[in-house]
């Protein structure tokens, strides 16, 4: 089709699958956080980047591998986002998302030029683990047992999360407070506690999505920089807020991506922002979003 | 009256003349580069270093030279470098612009040089347009060009019985310029082309690029892309196993720092050029020692930061030679091309009429991990190809510059 083989085409669409995989994970801890707590969360990039490198220091100086990174560090970045959110962010409730957007854009610069001050910008080097490395010949590509492991975890964590949100008592509590915080709190219900905890659960995600993507590419201070952006306009895209919007986007937009790659691999990193134009145009709303 | 009119005449004209005699001796030198981006190891602050370090070993100051250095980051984008260095040459009074890294911008900063009448000592850019068809008499190219690369490296995979190619390219005046000359190399040494594929400058992910290129079933897979962008297709390269396969990659620019970032076990194995490593000689070494030294994580130096060195302590000495005045830019350009070059870390050499700095460059292997010493412990010489061979000839230059 179009001169590309189907062989390749196959390929393409599955890698996009992979990187759709990230999207979703990410956009998914950008949903959580926007639903609960009302707030544009700009550190999500640089607490992804946090992810990764937390597995890069739990390997160098305390000597846990790749598995047990993908336990301990959602929960350290987690921790830490439970911090940000009791010192900082809890006193923009009730304010404009405005500033909560411009608390975590600062944030996430000053975290960022931290690390890059400290660490330099190429990166540091970290292996797949030995479990995963290798692949299958699929016939029509080849896939790297890592990629194939990143799509099926993430994609059992997306739909955990969303059965959590949409199908569980707690999370009914979660979706009744972001409605009527004060009802809720008449029922006996610590809604600021909740609050924190969502808001360590969405960082938790991100440091998930960090901690994947660490044996694929270098673990950079700029990693969550480049790649916010693209999230942003995913979550935008999805409908804001929306669990199961930003997942199915994720994964639609990595398609999208897979395949300009093919045919005009100029365009990649800007046909995302193409169909976010498109998208807003015709539903303001994004594609899964309720009107306001 | 009339004798008083003659008398205060004479005396302005003798003040004024004397004015231009007076020999000034201060020198402000700018370090335009990529500070905070993917090519910001391999340069950036390290190159202000550098430059610091030249004016140190210039010995210019003891005799009462002001010379003082300072840096800004062009982000990668050709009309911010433009701007920065149309503001130095107006309003900060800066003399020499050294490195910038990224042709695009680079070029860009080529021409607002030419018009302002400044230096431009250009170490990080490739391509090699700088000393070709954009050439300027403002301009010298330091350390490494696109021609040299391709002709170091192309050529010697292609002897190696790399015969068909398939080419990964950073999408901006670099990534062409080095394709373009290698694709020239390749061609001639009758190997072909099978393919390319053209990315954006800074991708992170590279797995859709490299199956192209394994289904084009070429047997190198040439990178034509610099910085972050090789290290991550080079990781990738070895996820997807395209060398595994059988497939060659062949990346036609790679620095220390990307090395270091890549760690021996993937890195090891891959041939590529250099014009400097710091484990040369006993010079080498000790300018090095120095240099890590005063870096906050310990690196040494890369040949962009080494080319920035040598190329400011040779402007020193050309500004010495002619006693101050540094800014009639084309004058001192003109005076460092008739001085020949001698410095601890490249030699001995010379810089051309096209503005091309001419010395020996270095193919290199990156050695197993059983076989480095410790950090920084990376490249194997594998052949050298002399200061006369491994630039463009004159003969064949599109710069003005040059008579034929």
């Amino acid at each position: 089709m179009f001169g590309v083989s189907t062989q390749a085409l196959f390929g393409q669409l599955l890698l996009g699958l992979i990187n759709g995989s990230f999207y979703a994970l990410l956009s998914l801890g950008l949903a959580v956080i926007f639903g609960m707590l009302n707030i544009i969360n700009f550190a999500h990039g640089a607490l992804y980047m946090m992810g990764a490198f937390c597995a890069y220091f739990l390997l160098n100086w305390a000597g846990v591998g790749y598995w047990g990174a993908l336990l301990l560090a959602p929960l350290i970045v987690g921790a830490i986002g439970v911090v940000i959110e009791r010192t900082m962010l809890q006193w923009l409730s009730g304010l404009d998302h405005l500033y909560g957007l411009l608390l975590t854009f600062g944030l996430a610069l000053i975290i960022q030029g931290l690390f890059q001050n400290t660490f330099g910008s190429s990166g540091m080097p970290y292996a797949i683990p030995k479990e995963l490395t290798g692949g299958q010949n699929l016939g029509f590509m080849f896939l790297p047992n890592y990629r194939a492991w990143v799509v099926a975890f993430s994609l059992v964590i997306c739909l955990g999360t969303w059965f959590i949100i949409e199908r569980t008592k707690l999370g009914a509590y979660l979706r009744a407070a972001t409605e009527n915080p004060g009802l809720v709190r008449a029922m006996g219900i610590n809604v600021p506690r909740m609050i924190t905890l969502t808001y360590g659960a969405g960082v938790a995600l991100a440091a998930l999505a960090g901690v994947l993507a660490a044996p694929i590419n270098q673990v950079r201070p700029l990693m969550g920089a480049d790649l916010i952006i693209i999230v942003f306009a995913v979550v935008v895209i999805g409908g804001m807020g929306s669990i199961m919007g930003s997942i199915l986007t994720g994964f639609l937009l990595g398609l999208v991506e897979g395949l300009t790659k093919v045919f005009y691999p100029e365009a990649s990193s800007t046909v995302i922002f193409v169909v976010m134009t498109v998208v807003l145009l015709v539903k303001p709303a994004g594609l899964f979003g309720r009107s306001a | 009256m009339k004798k008083l009119h003659a008398i205060s005449w004479a005396a302005l004209l003798l003040c004024a003349s004397g004015a231009a005699f007076a020999q000034d001796k201060n020198v402000k030198i700018g370090n335009l580069n990529d500070m905070s981006s993917l090519y910001a190891d391999l340069g950036g602050p390290g190159s202000t270093l550098a430059a610091q370090m030249a004016i140190e070993d210039s010995g210019l100051t003891a005799k009462g030279w002001k010379i003082e250095v300072i840096g800004a980051d062009h982000q990668n984008k050709p009309d911010i470098g433009s701007n920065i260095a149309r503001q130095w040459y107006d309003v900060d009074k800066v003399d020499v612009i050294v490195d910038t890294p990224n042709s695009g911008v680079a070029l860009a900063v080529a021409a607002v040089t030419k018009d302002k009448n400044g230096v431009f000592i250009n170490s990080g850019a490739a391509s090699s347009d700088l000393t070709g068809k954009a050439c300027t008499p403002n301009t010298v190219h330091w350390t490494y060009d696109t021609y040299a690369l391709a002709n170091t490296t192309g050529k010697a995979v292609v002897k190696a019985g790399g015969d068909s190619w398939f080419f990964l390219t950073a999408d901006y005046a670099f990534g062409h310029a080095l394709e373009r000359d290698t694709e020239a190399v390749v061609l001639a040494n009758s190997g072909k082309v099978l393919g390319k594929v053209r990315h954006p400058l800074n991708t992170s992910d590279f797995s859709s690029f490299l199956l192209q290129a394994q289904s084009s079933k070429a047997k190198i897979v040439g990178l034509a892309n610099a910085g972050g962008d090789t290290t991550n297709s080079i990781k990738q390269a070895s996820e997807f196993g395209i060398t595994s396969g059988g497939q060659k990659l062949a990346a036609l620019l790679l620095f220390i720092t990307d090395v270091h970032a890549l760690g021996l076990n993937v890195a090891q194995g891959l041939s590529f050029t250099e014009s400097f490593y710091w484990d040369m000689n006993d010079q080498t070494r000790a300018f090095a020692d120095r240099f890590s030294k005063r870096m906050k994580n310990g690196a040494k130096p890369s040949m962009v930061q080494a080319g920035v060195y040598a190329g400011v302590l040779h402007y020193l000495k050309a500004l010495e030679a002619l006693g101050g005045n540094p800014h009639d830019g084309a004058k001192v350009v003109a005076k460092m091309k008739e001085m020949p070059t001698d410095d601890p870390l490249f030699g001995k050499g010379q810089i051309r009429a096209d503005g091309r700095k001419i010395h020996p460059v270095y193919l290199f292997e990156v050695k197993k991990p059983s076989e480095s010493k410790g950090p920084w412990d990376y490249y194997k010489l594998i052949a050298t190809t002399p200061a006369n061979e491994a630039f463009r000839p004159l003969a064949e230059s599109e710069c003005p510059l040059v008579k034929k």
